[in-house]
């Protein structure tokens, strides 16, 4: 198996974080008899690792199954195939208590800063919950409620007894990162924090996160669909498809030479703020294939302008290019070393210049 | 400055008195000792229950003996504050006494639909699939009938008294609170809330304490406090149709039906227990809204 050098690769480093073959099937049920008619493939083989202090971007469109990432990693949901492993430890807890212990270390920031706050819980009770499950008295609970507030830029005094309603999105999203970090944790899950917050309120939210990321030494898995977004926070970015990962590097490397087509796409449909640069047409046109039944081969071949025969045959594995650290899962970099020869149909323009510029 | 001070108003009652720590049920209990309207209903209430409590020590005849010869006298007779029934009992004593069925009738049955609808549609909302289905179906069957009538057709097929009336409004509140329990439960289940409370590493009975209750009794208590009035109104009607208390019982919704053929013999005194039996619900009415203003935090 060629996926077998990415897993070599793996062991032999000690990152906070690392997950191989991950896989997690969702039964679609149907019919009169109420039957699995079909499965939504939602994370299929998926490996990678994070290292201490890092932040690891997550990124792909929506229905690539990165919010199921996100929940298999905090153990909210069960995986059907794989391993995760937290600080060298399997992270599969069997226990309630191994379950809790766990959540000490991970913890999780939801999308939907309005639902994922109990409207009958004010701001310090929501955040005091997490401490008093571990165990805290009321009112330390609440003391160190009161001190992560601060921390988060909410005056505990004029916020704490405030109910979600009465809060703005990025005020309740800054609760929610509170009520993430009021354990302490050494991971922290950020799934799409920013996405329905204003252009400011995110760039707001955004440097929060650095910050606390310095000030606590935290690691972050930031999962986004926004390049920008992702751009701006991570140190390395993992590019997901329909449950598979495409490409990950260094966030460098992936957004001025990105390898992948479907990276090539992605980075080349973000608007420009140079008019010059405007694109005649989306590089990539239509939606992602069904994840119930996924194109056969290679994921992306059914969008991809560089599909080969090979592709809808096999699925590509995702190595190393050269020893850049550098990870893609494209036949076109098969042979490892040189850089994609012309594409086998015409790219748009946009596309063809971006395709330029990562040789 | 009197501006500024509204503002201060507004923000204590969202939020409560100021740097006191609160839970949920707290803000619900300060909130409601400030609005008067509904401690009025709450006073009005809790007189009408102390009264049907006390009545034999408060009421001035006994109310099953009555003289042929005082038939129907008038509000403010000498002796007969209230007057007399069409056989001459006193109509304050009756009233009062009247009061313990028609309450029991009232609220008795409420509790145990609340009881076993609440519990019923908790159980369908948690569980969904194959017991949501077999619940909730079973529900829809009570649905097919008015419950007006179903409340007539169960307790004239058991029979009448008060026991079987209690019973019949029972079955009938039942499905109603059921419904509405299973669809806030299915509701709070798929907030995302509830998912960060499981991240937490908090236990299903914790989750269940902290995050659920609140969320899903609130709207069903609401809803069940109006239906105490619905009650009430429902079992005089089954005493006035002869399947509730059976004479010489005093029951309001019994003596409006054996006082309404005095109506034009003596106006009012009909009229009282048809009174007795608007306040009642009323003030439940009431005190519902009261409650279901208090318990939302977004007012």
């Amino acid at each position: 198996m060629s996926g077998s050098k990415v897993v070599q690769d793996m062991e032999q480093s000690t990152s906070l974080l690392s997950v191989k073959n991950l896989r997690k099937y969702f039964p679609v049920r149907g019919g009169l008899l109420h039957t699995v008619q079909a499965y939504v493939k939602a994370v299929d083989g998926v490996s990678f690792e994070v290292q201490h202090g890092e932040i690891l971007g997550i990124v792909g469109e929506s229905g690539c199954g990165k919010s199921t990432l996100a929940r298999l990693i905090q153990c909210l949901i069960e995986p059907d195939a794989g391993e995760i492993r937290f600080a060298g430890q399997p992270a599969m807890p069997t226990s309630a208590s191994a379950f809790k212990a766990f959540c000490r270390q991970v913890q999780m920031v939801f999308q939907d800063p309005y639902s994922s706050l109990n409207p009958r819980m004010n701001i310090e009770a929501a955040v005091a919950f997490n401490a008093i499950v571990h165990g805290n008295s009321r009112t330390t609970a609440r003391n160190k409620a009161w001190e992560v507030l601060r921390k988060v830029g909410l005056r505990p005094e004029q916020f704490g007894r405030r109910y979600p309603h009465e809060l703005s999105g990025g005020q309740r999203q800054r609760v929610n990162i509170a009520r993430a970090l009021v354990l302490d944790p050494t991971l922290v899950i950020l799934d799409e924090p920013v996405s329905s917050l204003d252009k400011s309120v995110q760039a707001q939210v955004l440097n929060l996160l650095q910050t606390l990321k310095h000030d606590l030494g935290l690691t972050y898995v930031f999962i986004s669909h926004d390049l920008h977004v992702i751009e701006y926070l991570s140190d390395r970015v993992l590019v997901m498809y329909l449950g598979q990962i495409m490409e990950m590097g260094s966030t460098e490397q992936v957004s001025t030479a990105p390898l992948h087509p479907y990276t090539q796409a992605l980075f080349a449909s973000t608007p420009s703020m140079n008019p010059d640069e405007r694109l005649d047409r989306p590089p990539l046109m239509g939606d992602p294939p069904n994840p119930m039944h996924p194109p056969s081969g290679c994921r992306f071949r059914t969008r991809c302008p560089h599909a080969m025969e090979q592709c809808a045959a096999t699925s590509p594995p995702l190595l190393q290019v050269g020893s850049t650290g550098q990870y893609v899962a494209c036949y076109l970099y098969s042979d490892q070393t040189a850089p994609p020869g012309p594409p086998l149909h015409p790219l748009s323009s946009a596309g063809e210049e971006i395709y330029r510029m990562s040789q | 400055m009197a501006e500024s001070a509204i503002i201060h108003v507004t923000q204590e009652l969202l939020e409560g008195p100021a740097g006191t720590p609160m839970s949920y049920w707290q803000l619900v209990w300060w909130r409601l000792r400030r609005d008067t309207v509904t401690l009025t209903a709450a006073a009005v209430i809790l007189c009408i229950v102390l009264s049907a409590l006390l009545a034999p020590s408060l009421a001035p005849h006994k109310p099953f003996e009555g003289s042929i010869r005082k038939r129907l006298a008038p509000i403010g007779t000498a002796g007969h504050l209230l007057g007399t029934d069409e056989q001459g009992r006193d109509m304050l004593s009756r009233l009062l006494f009247g009061g313990r069925l028609s309450l029991l009738a009232g609220v008795v049955p409420v509790c145990i639909a609340l009881l076993a609808g609440s519990t019923l549609g908790i159980v369908a909302g948690f569980m969904g699939r194959g017991v949501n289905m077999l619940i909730m179906r079973s529900m829809d069957i009570f649905y097919a009938f008015p419950s007006v009538l179903l409340a007539i057709a169960i307790s004239g097929a058991l029979g009448a008294g008060v026991g079987n009336t209690i019973i019949a409004l029972s079955i009938v509140f039942t499905p109603p609170i059921t419904r509405i329990a299973e669809s806030v439960t299915t509701q709070v289940r798929g907030w995302e809330f509830m998912e960060a409370a499981r991240a937490s590493g908090a236990g299903t009975g914790a989750i269940i304490r902290h995050h659920m209750i609140a969320n899903v009794l609130a709207p069903i208590f609401v809803y069940a406090s109006t239906l105490v009035s619905v009650s009430v109104i429902l079992a005089s009607g089954l005493s006035f149709l002869g399947l509730g208390a059976s004479p010489p019982n005093p029951e309001w919704g019994l003596m409006l039906n054996t006082l309404r053929q005095s109506i034009y013999v003596n106006t009012w005194v009909p009229i009282l227990p048809g009174m007795m039996i608007f306040l009642t619900s009323m003030a439940f009415n009431l005190l519902s809204d009261g409650l279901r203003d208090a318990m939302d935090v977004r007012l």
